[in-house]
């Protein structure tokens, strides 16, 4: 580091080292003043390293929004959970939840790594079943029907979800919102029927713009960015009420990640969203509700300001420091 | 292109000679480099020897004629019968096999993790499948004489006058030979499946689709690639295996039809292939014309190396497949 270079640039002028300033945990130690050195030796000249000024934007960000209202499109209540608990083979991932979804709000549910947040996100499409041994107890109710009572096909044409790693499938691009579109056991609509559909979605999603030329093209040929919004146009075209999101940023790049954040703002309006985060500055930005979990159980839950500037619990005091991830 | 100066750094430095090394570490490492050495040169061998062989008795006019009883067999005649066999019966063992392979990769992939019952069946396909992966050619070809040589199956193949039945025909051999294509699609067809990640069969489930729908519309695009290098280890395997074909095709030098139905009548009936036609024609057959022999072992060499060819093309990948997605 450049302090130290200069500290031993002065080595041979001081026998023993002397720290001009007392050492903290975050300054560096400044090099003597010039004042201090012994007469009979030059001084060199203090140089003016790069890094002392700000850095330079290459592209300006723009502006968001300081103060998001909360939940200004706030909705009736789309899925309720009462006492929600979930096990693996016995071992309980998820203890006890009760929370309430409601539409034209974003839900962020932030915690530690193996908190059960992912666990609970899909508990509520039901996907856990896929999972051997995974047992469920409590009640979840989507506008008023318990889940579990619910073909599971149609449950998941109302609650869509949107995993980490973005996965469109190995066809077209009109194909992979079309497959979502084509209804379970019935016969395949035709194609003049379903581009309004599919060109709606895109548009929705944020992505018709930039593949609007040839709907034809293979989906694995699109950027990450665009694949992910791919996969979201895909969970959104057959209107569900509910959206779920498992770290849909997580392997994104920065710019992809402000666009599908942006995206998420826009979405809530007619959906409820729910949305698992490792990181607490996109919770912040995005949510208007926010959960915090803790190894399975629910500690707090809130409003996003609330949650962030003024927790009741200790726990989430020190998580939203960051005294711990 | 460009000012900048490229450094052309050092790449190694000073390494510690072999003569300073344990007499057993030299010995392992020339018998390393031997051994390789020699591989190549025996692959060279072949190929050259067959090569120099095949260009002095391979008359191009010898691909699309028919063989011909003669008394001057060196002379007379080609392999058109023979190759055509070989096509017929490599055919008809893929056309059993790919269903057979690729039904039983996806059930075991998908269906085999349910319960016990499920993962008990699973266990026992598997076991199968490495039975008749390890069984040699002669056995399944006496066993399948044995099952094609009951009246029950005397449709496939020829019943003679006094009931018995002949049990030799293509159908006959085309089935064997899909037992032995059956291990290598079925295993490119299952690692092509086990590697497509779980969160991909998954984003299929959150649309709402089942378990079948989601194998049919989007794991099997994206296992094309495997079944076709399956399929083409299977062809190889097929055209190399000469006890089947002694035994199940009825050894008859040109293909001969049995009734009167256009295609069923070149399944009912016998013929030969390419390396029961080497081997007839080979000093250990009958053996008056071994330059037919090697002519055809050429083109049948020839035949074998196009197929790696194609399986490492297939193999390498496409654009489009799964594994380039982040």
């Amino acid at each position: 580091m450049y302090a130290d270079e200069m500290v031993l640039d002065r080595s041979n002028a001081s026998s023993a080292k002397t720290p001009a300033a007392p050492a903290t945990a975050v300054t560096p130690a400044m090099p003597a003043a010039p004042a201090m050195a012994p007469p009979e030796l030059p001084v060199p000249p203090v140089r003016t390293i790069v890094l002392d000024r700000a850095p330079t934007l290459v592209r300006p960000v723009p502006e968001r929004e300081a103060v998001r209202p909360l939940s200004a499109f706030a909705g009736p209540e789309r899925l309720s959970l009462r006492h929600v608990g979930v096990s693996y083979a016995g071992k309980d991932a998820v203890r006890s939840v009760s929370l309430s979804i409601h539409q034209g709000e974003v839900l962020a549910l932030i915690g530690p790594s193996g908190c059960g947040k992912t666990t609970l996100l899909r508990t509520l499409n039901r996907l856990t079943e896929l999972t051997a041994g995974a047992s469920r107890t409590g009640e979840i109710l989507l506008d008023g029907e318990d889940i579990h009572d619910l073909v599971d096909t149609t449950l998941r044409a109302r609650v869509a979800m949107v995993f980490q790693q973005p996965n469109p499938f190995p066809m077209s691009i009109f194909d992979n919102v079309a497959f979502a579109l084509r209804e379970q056991g019935r016969k395949r609509p035709a194609r003049r029927q379903l581009e309004p559909l599919v060109v709606d979605a895109l548009r929705r999603a944020g992505l018709y713009d930039e593949v609007r030329d040839d709907l034809d093209r293979p989906a694995l040929r699109l950027s990450g960015g665009q694949q992910q919004r791919l996969c979201i146009a895909r969970a959104i075209a057959p209107r569900p009420e509910v959206l779920l999101m498992d770290e849909p940023c997580s392997a994104l790049d920065p710019i992809s990640t402000g666009v599908i954040e942006e995206l998420i703002g826009e979405l809530r309006r007619d959906l409820a969203v729910v949305i698992v985060t490792h990181n607490l500055a996109q919770a912040h930005r995005v949510a208007d509700k926010v959960a915090f979990m803790y190894l399975g159980d629910l500690v707090e839950y809130g409003g996003v300001r609330d949650v962030f500037e003024d927790p009741r619990a200790q726990r989430t005091r020190e998580y939203v420091r960051g005294a711990f991830g | 292109m460009s000012a900048v100066a490229v450094r052309s750094g050092r790449t190694g430095g000073r390494r510690s000679s072999p003569m300073s090394w344990r007499w057993s570490d030299r010995l392992a490492l020339a018998a390393a480099w031997l051994a390789g050495l020699s591989l190549c040169l025996i692959a060279a061998a072949i190929v050259l020897y067959m090569g120099y062989r095949g260009i002095q008795y391979l008359r191009p006019g010898m691909i699309f004629e028919r063989p011909q009883a003669s008394a001057d067999q060196a002379g007379s005649g080609g392999f058109l019968d023979p190759l055509l066999g070989t096509i017929v019966v490599s055919a008809v063992g893929i056309a059993i096999a790919l269903p057979l392979a690729v039904a039983s990769a996806v059930w075991i992939t998908e269906y085999g993790h349910g319960g016990r019952l499920s993962r008990a069946l699973a266990r026992v396909v598997e076991s199968s499948i490495e039975i008749v992966a390890g069984t040699p050619d002669i056995v399944i070809a006496i066993f399948g004489l044995a099952v094609f040589q009951l009246p029950l199956l005397a449709p496939l193949s020829f019943q003679a006058e006094g009931g018995g039945v002949f049990g030799r025909s293509f159908i006959a051999a085309g089935a064997m030979m899909s037992l032995l294509a059956l291990p290598p699609l079925y295993a490119a067809t299952r690692d092509g499946l086990q590697a497509v990640p779980a969160h991909m069969r998954e984003a299929a489930f959150a649309l709402g689709k089942t378990r079948i729908t989601t194998v049919r519309r989007v794991l099997m695009p994206s296992v094309r690639s495997n079944i076709a290098t399956g399929t083409t280890l299977g062809i190889s395997r097929i055209v190399g295996s000469t006890a089947i074909v002694l035994i199940l095709l009825g050894s008859t030098l040109r293909i001969e039809t049995q009734g009167a139905v256009p295609v069923v009548n070149l399944l009912r009936g016998t013929g030969s292939s390419l390396t029961t036609y080497v081997y007839e024609n080979s000093p250990a057959g009958e053996g008056a014309a071994p330059e037919k022999a090697y002519a055809a072992a050429f083109v049948l060499l020839v035949l074998v190396l196009a197929l790696n060819v194609v399986i490492e093309r297939l193999g390498r990948g496409r654009r489009d497949v799964i594994s380039s997605v982040i």
